[in-house]
């Protein structure tokens, strides 16, 4: 039954060191099988990313995921697959042609296959996966969740996986319900032992154990931020769902309700936190404002449409110097763009959301455990510098499973609070100024409602005075904006630091941002001549580090996902450098960024035709 | 609270509240709003009630939106840290505010335009959560900061000073709040503070969002022949059938109820209001009826005024969210944070 064509091209073989993409329908279950292999793999030492292509729908529309195994840690997301497993008759065509020459494609042949879609390079393994599930499992839901068990099955045969370990999974994720762990079981090895006995396992390339990964988890950065936000004591969250946001605060509910609820006087379980599902994004920054004005920690997550209706609240923050932290999980965008896709697109938009000068800090975390951190700098900084932090993730950052080393935690941490004033503190006042008094990073004394007498005052989005009070005169007016944008600038040097590799002799720099790091630094690895340098801007305001980064190479290459350029024009904005001084590399189709685009790019400019 | 500029020494002693604070000690800088505007005495009926009810002046949190009325924090209170947002969100900025520290007393000043256009659906849902805190809209039905242009709240016919009809009709912010589940519907006059003060201290009380919409004219824009929000108007028109005043369990401070057809409710605090009901048996806890007779006098063009619907059996925001007695702000960071042992635990999974 099973079909091998003896392949024409000669196959590679690389022990760990390859890329796999499962094409599936969506809304089938597929999800576990991914995460099935992807486990395994990770498991087993060796360095794995999963990216997970799927569509802004619920059921029945194409969806993908790709598995990269990379010994030598290059795990950004390549183009180039040497396993198809094609689940999905509606994109074969499209399927087929994404296999690496010499690469092999698995499909199901209960169906035949049309002999048109065939190619000599490549080696076509034909699995009856839906007949034999046809055969074994009842109702048509088993049959159709159930193949992609089989599936993975399959793939761990061809792989090398240890398929005890896939059972043990299965065991771990079943435990509860014998019937469907039973069957579990029984899809894992017809898949397998098909595979075995037809095709020509393992495959060239496949993985080998390296070792435990020791002192390495696997985790996205929505649960990530959410972690962040717990361990930063952020009690007040407001959002509305958005793709691909959503899991942030879905995760921030889950991990209160495991760690923020206790016992109330009444024996009743009571809760040390507040989380709203606002009626839009306006009420939901609405409410993050009015939390922080009040002296909570509070947060808000989004993505592009969400933060476009945030601007005016932004603006308000911003100018009445009340804290709000904004974790804003970019997506493709203009409007609606699409929604299960990635860009870096909103930088702009973010950096001077609302009318009037504005400016606000950015963070740009480029992995989950970056987003951990800058979620907890994030609430720091907002109560220091009394104004909005957006971080900036992404889709691909926040919905992904990435292997990252484990997050640690320093007990000793406290809240910088920032000069939030205790009513002991006003009482030795000489006076109260709410925007006088600047300390030299030009943040000024804060008071929360409620607490004393001596703090009475009114904060208001409308022009005002140093004592808060309306105000058209120029001169009062400009004393507080003046003062905005240098407590501002003085932001930057409390920012994680810039990621800076100078390398002596090196014909030009490599600047980037967040996700795009990994690939990035695999491009480098690629490029023939002197090793350029490197520089990853991890937020906004730039230190002085990322201008002389600029002056310290005849030109740079700014490596970015979106069309415009955005992180370009901020640094043409802030560091005076442009032209041909800096020099785009843009990738905006909605998947994640890879090294051979990026080198193609480079090597396009610096070896002209 | 007044336009005009206020004496320094009270010609006569000023009557005491139970902190030993005069009306004097709640009040806020100088109005800078239009000579004779119904807004500035509903600044001085809600500076009235905040201490008729003996709150201390810093607890409370003053919050509005944008427009004339959304100006008046200014002018009361001044001991107390306020909030002038945006215009149309200070229903979600108040909401964050009680969320943040729920032992604040929260009063939000708000407008037509800023409640019933631009903030429907803010106010809409804060009033579906069931956030305790005062909101008052200062109603006159057109935009005066702009200068005349009606507002969601202008009644059909309703002429403009420059002599347009208002075609569409206007949202009842008490038959919204009433389809939205509100637990606390009054409606007073800028004219009548001896109704509107004991609203307020009642709304004050309430254990959950009191809603309390107080027509207040606009001198300059909708005082007119032909505007339904004009002072005549509304003096011609107002139902005055529900009286309410509120009697803390401290001791009665202020009642001229006569008795006669009386129905007391007691507040989540312990005072007491009592209503009493002209058409008989008006029973303001009774959503239907109250719903039905709302229709009815707004059909007859009359302003039915008072105590309109109180709900204290539903739970406020924190009920409902099983939140903490303490403050969210301030509780203790180790109360917060999980810690490194966990950290390593919750990972343990991720392994």
């Amino acid at each position: 039954m099973a079909e091998v064509q003896l392949p024409e091209a000669p196959s590679r073989a690389r022990v760990n060191e390859f890329a796999i993409k499962l094409a599936n329908v969506n809304g089938t279950g597929s999800a576990s099988t991914n995460n099935l292999l992807m486990q395994t793999i990770f498991r087993m030492g060796v360095p794995v990313s999963g990216k997970n292509l799927f569509p802004s729908n619920i059921q029945g529309l194409p969806t993908w995921y790709e598995v990269r195994v990379s010994q030598s840690g290059h795990t950004a997301r390549t183009a180039s697959f040497d396993l198809m497993v094609a689940m999905n008759g509606q994109t074969y065509q499209q399927d087929i042609g994404e296999v690496a020459s010499g690469g092999y494609l698995v499909y199901d042949d209960s169906w035949p296959l049309d002999s048109e879609m065939r190619r000599p390079d490549i080696t076509f393994l034909g699995a009856p996966l839906a007949q034999l599930c046809a055969q074994r499992f009842g109702t048509v839901k088993e049959r159709i969740l159930m193949k992609n068990v089989a599936t993975a099955g399959l793939v761990a045969a061809l792989l090398a996986l240890p398929v005890d370990e896939l059972s043990k999974q299965l065991v771990a994720a079943y435990s509860r319900r014998p019937q469907l762990l039973e069957d579990n079981q029984a899809a894992l090895q017809l898949g397998y032992q098909y595979a075995l006995e037809n095709f020509p396992c393992p495959l060239p390339f496949h993985v080998e154990q390296m070792g435990a990964p020791d002192g390495r988890i696997l985790i996205d950065g929505n649960t990530a931020v959410a972690l962040g936000a717990v361990y930063a004591g952020a009690t007040v969250g407001a959002w509305y769902p958005i793709t691909p946001a959503t899991s942030v605060m879905e995760n921030f509910i889950r991990l209160c309700a495991q760690y923020r609820r206790h016992p109330g006087p009444d024996g009743r379980e009571v809760n040390d936190y507040l989380i709203l599902q606002a009626e839009d994004e306006l009420a939901a920054l609405g409410i993050v404002v009015g939390a922080s004005w009040a002296g909570a920690r509070a947060f808000t997550s989004t993505s592009g449409p969400g933060l476009s209706l945030m601007q005016e609240l932004l603006g308000l923050a911003y100018y009445t110097e009340v804290p709000a932290v904004l974790v804003d999980v970019q997506r493709a965008g203009p409007s609606t763009g699409m929604p299960t896709r990635v860009q870096q697109a909103d930088l702009l938009s973010a950096a001077f959301a609302s009318h009037g000068d504005t400016r606000h800090i950015l963070l740009f975390p480029s992995d989950p455990r970056e987003c951990f951190l800058h979620t907890v700098k994030a609430f720091d900084l907002a109560e220091r510098f009394q104004t909005p932090v957006l971080v900036m993730s992404d889709l691909d950052i926040g919905m992904n499973d990435w292997e990252v080393p484990e997050l640690t935690w320093d007990d000793s941490y406290r809240p910088d609070r920032g000069r939030l004033l205790s009513p002991e503190e006003l009482e030795r006042l000489e006076r109260f100024w709410r925007y006088g008094d600047p300390d030299p990073e030009w943040t000024t004394p804060r008071a929360v409602p409620g607490e004393t007498p001596r703090a009475g005052h009114l904060v208001r989005g409308s022009g005002h005075d140093l004592r808060a009070v309306y105000t058209e005169r120029p001169d009062e007016y400009q004393e507080v904006v003046d003062r905005l944008l240098r407590k501002h600038r003085a932001a930057a040097q409390h920012l994680p630091p810039p990621v800076v590799e100078m390398h002596e002799g090196a014909p030009f720099g490599v600047i980037t941002m967040g996700s795009c790091d990994l690939a990035v630094r695999e491009a480098l690895e690629q490029l023939p001549g002197p090793a350029p340098s490197y520089l990853r801007v991890t937020g906004y305001p730039f230190p002085a580090a990322v201008a002389e980064f600029v002056a310290a190479h005849p030109h740079c290459y700014v490596v970015e996902q979106n069309r415009d350029g955005q992180l370009r024009s901020l640094l043409l904005i802030e560091t005076g450098f442009g032209g041909e001084r800096l020099r785009p590399v843009l990738s905006y189709g909605g998947l994640p960024i890879t090294a051979s685009f990026i080198r193609d790019r480079i090597l396009e400019q610096e070896s002209p035709k | 609270m007044t336009s005009i500029a206020k004496p320094q020494i009270p010609l006569l002693p000023l009557e005491r509240n139970q902190l030993g604070l005069t009306i004097r000690d709640y009040a806020g800088s100088m109005s800078t709003l239009c000579a004779g505007c119904g807004h500035d005495s509903v600044t001085a009926a809600i500076q009235e009630a905040l201490w008729g009810l003996s709150i201390p002046p810093y607890q409370v949190a003053k919050l509005s939106g944008i427009g004339c009325s959304s100006k008046t924090p200014q002018y009361f209170d001044s001991e107390a840290v306020g909030f002038n947002s945006v215009h149309g969100r200070m229903a979600a900025v108040a909401s964050g505010a009680a969320a943040a520290n729920r032992d604040l007393v929260v009063v939000g000043v708000s407008g037509d335009g800023d409640s019933l256009s631009i903030g429907l659906g803010n106010l809409a849902h804060a009033i579906r959560r069931n956030v305790r805190m005062l909101y008052v809209i200062a109603n006159n039905g057109v935009y005066g900061l702009t200068k005349g242009q009606f507002s969601a709240s202008a009644d059909i016919g309703s002429r403009s000073r420059k002599g347009e009809p208002n075609l569409m009709p206007p949202v009842d912010p008490m038959l919204l709040g009433l389809s939205l589940g509100a637990t606390f519907l009054a409606r007073g006059f800028s004219g009548d503070k001896a109704q509107l003060v004991p609203i307020l201290r009642a709304g004050l009380s309430h254990g959950g969002f009191a809603l309390v919409d107080v027509i207040s004219p606009c001198v300059q824009f909708n005082d007119h022949e032909g505007s339904t929000k004009s002072f005549r108007y509304v003096r011609e028109h107002e139902l005055q059938d529900i009286d309410a005043d509120i009697i803390p369990v401290r001791g009665q401070i202020h009642s001229e109820q006569t008795p006669g057809s009386v129905t007391e409710v007691e507040l989540h605090d312990g005072s007491r209001v009592l209503f009493r009901a002209v058409p008989e048996g008006y029973d303001p806890r009774d959503r239907v009826r109250v719903g039905s007779y709302l229709v009815e006098s707004a059909r007859r063009g009359e302003i039915a005024t008072g105590l309109l619907y109180l709900d204290e059996t539903t739970p406020d925001m924190h009920q409902l969210s099983a939140t903490t007695q303490d403050r969210l702000w301030d509780l203790p960071f180790e109360r917060l944070c999980p810690g490194s042992t966990e950290l390593a635990r919750f990972q343990a999974r991720l392994r």
